[in-house]
C-alpha cells in the first residue's frame, strides 16, 4: 500500500516559483494500480517521482506498507520499487540478461539465481530465453524492449511499482497487445502499482483507481466506473471525453449484465412448441436452439415457426455471434452493431449457454446512476 | 618585459613571418578544398570507394609532419623542390584532405532521403539539386572541416620552418638553436594566437554560412 | 561488343602488370642506388632511438589517459558544473595551440632534456582525452540516468556501469586522437633535448642527408600508423557490442 501525505513540490524557476504538486493526498491500497493521469504539466509525473525520490518533496510524506520513507536513503528505497519509464532506458551496453539481472545482482544474489530470475521472468512475457538473453537492447524492437523495461523493475520482486508513461512510445496496436499482457501479469503477480498516463483510454482499462491532476492538484480520485458516471466538475468531464458512457462500457463484462433465465428450445421440440415459449417468455422474434449439451445451435425466428411446420431442428438459422463471461460491453456493442443484432446469447468457457445480453439491458445498466454492486 | 621590448623592436618582422604563415597555409588549404571537396562529393556515388578512400587519408593525417617531409625531400628534389614552400604546401594538402573529404562526404550523406526525394519530385536534375539542395545544406559541416585542416595546419606550418618554408616557426626554431627564450616564447605564442584567432573567426564564418532556417 | 569485353580483359591484365613492373623497378631502383643499404647502415640508431621514441610515447600517453580520463569525470560530476564551463572553453582554446608551441614553451620553464618533451607531450595529449571524456559522460541520455537512479544505484555504480560504457565509444575517439597527437608530435622531442627518431630527421635535413632523414622518417610514420592502429583495435574489442557503431 502506498499513502501519500501533502506531498509538496515547489520548483524555483527563472519564471518564478512554479508548485508543481500542491497538498497531493492519497491512497492506492494493496495489489491495485492506481493510473495518474491528466494534461502536460499537472504535476502527475512530479507526484509519481516523488515516491521514490527522483523529485525530492519539498515537503508531505510517502508511507510504503505503512512505512515512512522520508528517512530511509534513497538507495534501499528505489531498490524495493520497481521503476518503468517512457523512454523504457535499458542500458544499451549490457545485454538483455544483464539488464534484467541488475537489480537482483546490485541487492547480492548468487549467479544461479538471478540467472534463473531473467529466463523465468521472459518466459512470463513470452519471449525465448535462448533467443533473447545473449542479445543486446539496440537488436529489439520497441515492443520487445518495453517488455524488457517491465520485467527489469520486476526482477527483485519488488511490492511496489512505479510506472511512467511506460507503454507511451510504444505503436497503439502493440500497446493494446503490451497492456493485456500486463493486466494478465499483475492478475497474477498482484503489485501495487503507480502509473502515469495522458490517455483517458488506457486509464480506464488498466486502472482499478484514476487520480485526475490538473496545475499541480489532485482534482479527483475515483474508480474508472465513478469517475467517468460522475465525474466531479467540468474539467474531469472535459477531460474524460463526451463519450465517457461509451468508455464505461469496456468496464463492465458480460457476466453483470447477463440475463440468465433465457428460455431455449431443443432440436426434437416442434416448431409450434417453440412459439408457446416465445410467446410465455415474451420474445417478440426469436429464441435460442439449444442441443443436449445446452450449447447454442441456432435460432428459431417467429416468422418461420409461423409459416412452417415440423421440428425446430430442419428450421433453424445459424446464430450470428456469440459473446463470452468475460468479454466487455464494448466487445458486445461491437458485436450487436456489426451483425445488427439486439441481443447475443452467452456462453461459458465450456461453450454451454449462460444466458442473454440485449441492448435494453446494457443501457439499464449505464444508464442507473448508482454505482455497480462489486 | 623583455619579451615585450622583443616584439616592439621586431614589429615589422613579425608582421612579415605572420604574413607568410597565413598565405602558405591560405594557398595549402584553399587548394585542399579545390581538391576535397569534389572528391568528398564525388565518392557519395560509390561507398566502397568512399570506404578506401577515407581510409586513404586517415592514414596520411596519422604519419607525423616532420616524417612526411622527410619522406617528400627526396622525391621533390628530383624536381628541385626537396625543401622550401613546396613540400610545405603539398603536405598542407595532403593532411587537409581528411577533414574536408569527410565532412563533404558525411554532410552529403546525411540530406535527409525525404528532402532528396522532395527535389526529385519537383522536377529538379541531379545536379540542380546537387547545386540547390545538398551542397547549400552541407556548407556549415563542410566548413567545419576547413576549419579543422586550418588549425591543424597553422601548427604544421610552424615545423615547416625546419624545411626553409619560412613562417612563424622561424621564430621557435631560432629560439631553440640559439637558445634565445624571447624568440622562442613569442614564436610560440604567435602561432599559437594566429590558430586561436583562425578557429573564431572560420567559427563566425560557419555560423554566417549556415542557412537561417537552420540555424538554432 | 567483343572487342570491347577483350579490352577490359586486356586493360585489366595490363594494369595489374604495370603495377607489378612498377613495385619490381622502384625496388631494383632502390637496390641499385643502395637506398635500403644505406638506410640500414643506421640500424643500430634506429634501434636506440626507436626505443626512446616509444618510450617518450608510453610515459606521456600513459600519464596522459589516466589524468585526462580522471578529470574529465571530475568535470563532469555536477558539483562541479560551475567550474567545467570554463574548463571546457579553455581546453576548447588549448586544442587548438600547435603541439611545437606547446613544447616550445614547455622548454622554456623546463629547460632542454627529456622531462620538458615528457611535459609538452602530456599537455598535448591531455586535452583531447579530458574533452571527450567530459563530453562522452555529459553526452549520455538523461533517461538512461533516471532508470539507473530509480532502480537503486549509487552515484558510484551508476557511473562504472552505466555512465562509463555508454561514453567509452567517445573516450575512446578521444585517447586515439590524443596518441595520435603524441606520436606525431614526438619526432619534435629531439628538438628540446628529447631524443627519439626526431633526431634521425632533422639532422638528417639539416646536413642533407636523405637515407639518414628517411631512416628517421619511415620508422615514425611506420609506429604513427601502427599506433592508431593499435588503439582503434581496443576500441574495437573494449566497447561493449551494444553501444559499439563499430560492432553492429
Amino acid at each position: 500500500m502506498i499513502n501519500i501525505e501533502n506531498l509538496t513540490k515547489i520548483f524555483d524557476t527563472k519564471q518564478g516559483v512554479v508548485t508543481a504538486a500542491d497538498h497531493i493526498t492519497m491512497q492506492v491500497p494493496e495489489g491495485e494500480i492506481c493510473v495518474l493521469l491528466g494534461p502536460s504539466g499537472c504535476g502527475k509525473t512530479t507526484t509519481l517521482k516523488m515516491v521514490n525520490r527522483i523529485v525530492t518533496p519539498t515537503s508531505g510524506r510517502v508511507l510504503i506498507n505503512g512505512e515512512d520513507t522520508t528517512q530511509q536513503d534513497t538507495v534501499t528505497l528505489r531498490r524495493n520499487i520497481g521503476y518503468v519509464i517512457q523512454q523504457i532506458g535499458l542500458f544499451p551496453n549490457m545485454t538483455i540478461a544483464e539488464n534484467i539481472s541488475i537489480v537482483p545482482k546490485l541487492i547480492g544474489w548468487n549467479k544461479k539465481r538471478y540467472t534463473k530470475r531473467a529466463s523465468e521472468l521472459l518466459e512470463m512475457v513470452g519471449m525465448d530465453p535462448g533467443t533473447f538473453l545473449k542479445r543486446y537492447p539496440n537488436e529489439l524492437s520497441g515492443g520487445q524492449q518495453q517488455r524488457i523495461g517491465v520485467i527489469r523493475a520486476l526482477a527483485a520482486d519488488p511490492p511496489v511499482m512505479l510506472m511512467d508513461e511506460p507503454f507511451g512510445a510504444i505503436d497503439p496496436i502493440n500497446r493494446e497487445v503490451i497492456q493485456d499482457e500486463f493486466l494478465k501479469l499483475q492478475r497474477l503477480l498482484k503489485k501495487t502499482i503507480m502509473f502515469v498516463s495522458h490517455d483517458i483510454d488506457e486509464a480506464v482499462k488498466m486502472a482499478s483507481r484514476i487520480a485526475i491532476f490538473r496545475e499541480g492538484k489532485l482534482v479527483q480520485y475515483d474508480t474508472p466506473d465513478d469517475l467517468l458516471s460522475h465525474p466531479k466538475n467540468d474539467f474531469v468531464k472535459g477531460f474524460v471525453g463526451s463519450d465517457r458512457a461509451l468508455k464505461r462500457l469496456q468496464l463492465v463484462t458480460v457476466e453483470e449484465v447477463l440475463e440468465t433465465e433465457t428460455a431455449v428450445v431443443k432440436m426434437n421440440d416442434s416448431l409450434s412448441q417453440a412459439l408457446v415459449k416465445m410467446d410465455d417468455a415474451g420474445y417478440e422474434r426469436a429464441i435460442i436452439l439449444v442441443d443436449d449439451a445446452r450449447r447454442p445451435v441456432g435460432y428459431i425466428s417467429r416468422s418461420v415457426a409461423q409459416a412452417n411446420q415440423g421440428d425446430c431442428s430442419k428450421h433453424y438459422a445459424n446464430l450470428r455471434s456469440v459473446v463470452r463471461l468475460e468479454d466487455n460491453l464494448r466487445t458486445v456493442a461491437s458485436k450487436m452493431f456489426t451483425h445488427d443484432a439486439t441481443w447475443l446469447p452467452c456462453v461459458n468457457s465450456e461453450g454451454i449457454l449462460e444466458g442473454c445480453v440485449t441492448q435494453r439491458g446494457i443501457t439499464r445498466h449505464l444508464g442507473a446512476t448508482y454505482k455497480a454492486v462489486q | 618585459m623583455e619579451i615585450i621590448t622583443y616584439v616592439m623592436s621586431n614589429l615589422s618582422l613579425l608582421a612579415q613571418l605572420t604574413l607568410e604563415h597565413i598565405a602558405l597555409v591560405v594557398v595549402a588549404v584553399g587548394l585542399a578544398c579545390l581538391m576535397g571537396v569534389p572528391i568528398g562529393i564525388a565518392i557519395t556515388q560509390n561507398e566502397r570507394i568512399a570506404r578506401v578512400v577515407l581510409y586513404t587519408a586517415s592514414i596520411i593525417i596519422t604519419i607525423p609532419s616532420i616524417a612526411l617531409f622527410g619522406i617528400m625531400i627526396p622525391v621533390l628534389s628530383v624536381i628541385g623542390h626537396g625543401i622550401g614552400y613546396v613540400p610545405a604546401v603539398i603536405a598542407v594538402l595532403l593532411y587537409s584532405q581528411l577533414p574536408i573529404i569527410r565532412n563533404t562526404y558525411t554532410a552529403i550523406n546525411n540530406v535527409s532521403p525525404g528532402l532528396r526525394e522532395a527535389a526529385r519530385g519537383i522536377g529538379m536534375t541531379s545536379m540542380q539539386r546537387l547545386r540547390l539542395v545538398e551542397i547549400p545544406l552541407s556548407v556549415p559541416i563542410i566548413m567545419a572541416g576547413v576549419r579543422t585542416a586550418v588549425v591543424m595546419n597553422i601548427g604544421v606550418m610552424a615545423i615547416a620552418a625546419y624545411i626553409g618554408a619560412g613562417g612563424l616557426g622561424v621564430l621557435i626554431s631560432r629560439g631553440i638553436s640559439q637558445s634565445d627564450p624571447r624568440q622562442l616564447i613569442v614564436g610560440a605564442i604567435a602561432v599559437s594566437l594566429l590558430a586561436i584567432v583562425a578557429d573564431t573567426l572560420l567559427l563566425a564564418l560557419q555560423k554566417r554560412l549556415t542557412p537561417k532556417g537552420l540555424q538554432s | 561488343m567483343k572487342s570491347a569485353v577483350m579490352k577490359t580483359i586486356q586493360f585489366n591484365n595490363i594494369g595489374r602488370g604495370v603495377m607489378y613492373l612498377a613495385v619490381l623497378l622502384l625496388g631494383i631502383y632502390l637496390q641499385r642506388t643502395g637506398l635500403i643499404d644505406d638506410i640500414l647502415y643506421y640500424y643500430d640508431d634506429i634501434v636506440y632511438l626507436g626505443r626512446q621514441h616509444v618510450e617518450l610515447t608510453l610515459i606521456s600517453g600513459g600519464l596522459a589517459v589516466p589524468v585526462g580520463i580522471a578529470l574529465g569525470i571530475m568535470l563532469s560530476r555536477p558539483k562541479f558544473r560551475n567550474l567545467s564551463e570554463w574548463t571546457m572553453q579553455g581546453l576548447n582554446v588549448g586544442t587548438t595551440i600547435p603541439t611545437l608551441a606547446i613544447l616550445a614553451l614547455s622548454m622554456s620553464f623546463l629547460g632542454i632534456g627529456m622531462l620538458p618533451a615528457i611535459f609538452g607531450l602530456f599537455i598535448a595529449s591531455l586535452l583531447p582525452i579530458v574533452r571527450n571524456t567530459y563530453t562522452g559522460l555529459l553526452g549520455v541520455p538523461a533517461h538512461l540516468k533516471e532508470a539507473a537512479a530509480g532502480i537503486g544505484m549509487s552515484s558510484t555504480q551508476m557511473l562504472l556501469k552505466v555512465e562509463i560504457p555508454n561514453a567509452l565509444y567517445v573516450m575512446f575517439a578521444g585517447v586515439r586522437t590524443a596518441l595520435a597527437i603524441n606520436v606525431g608530435t614526438v619526432p619534435l622531442a629531439f628538438l628540446i633535448g628529447g631524443g627519439g627518431l626526431g633526431e634521425l630527421i632533422f639532422t638528417g635535413i639539416a646536413l642533407l642527408n636523405t637515407q639518414m632523414m628517411l631512416a628517421g622518417a619511415i620508422p615514425t610514420a611506420m609506429l604513427a600508423i601502427l599506433v592508431d592502429i593499435l588503439v582503434a583495435g581496443l576500441a574495437l574489442l573494449l566497447v561493449p557490442r551494444g553501444v559499439n557503431p563499430l560492432r553492429n
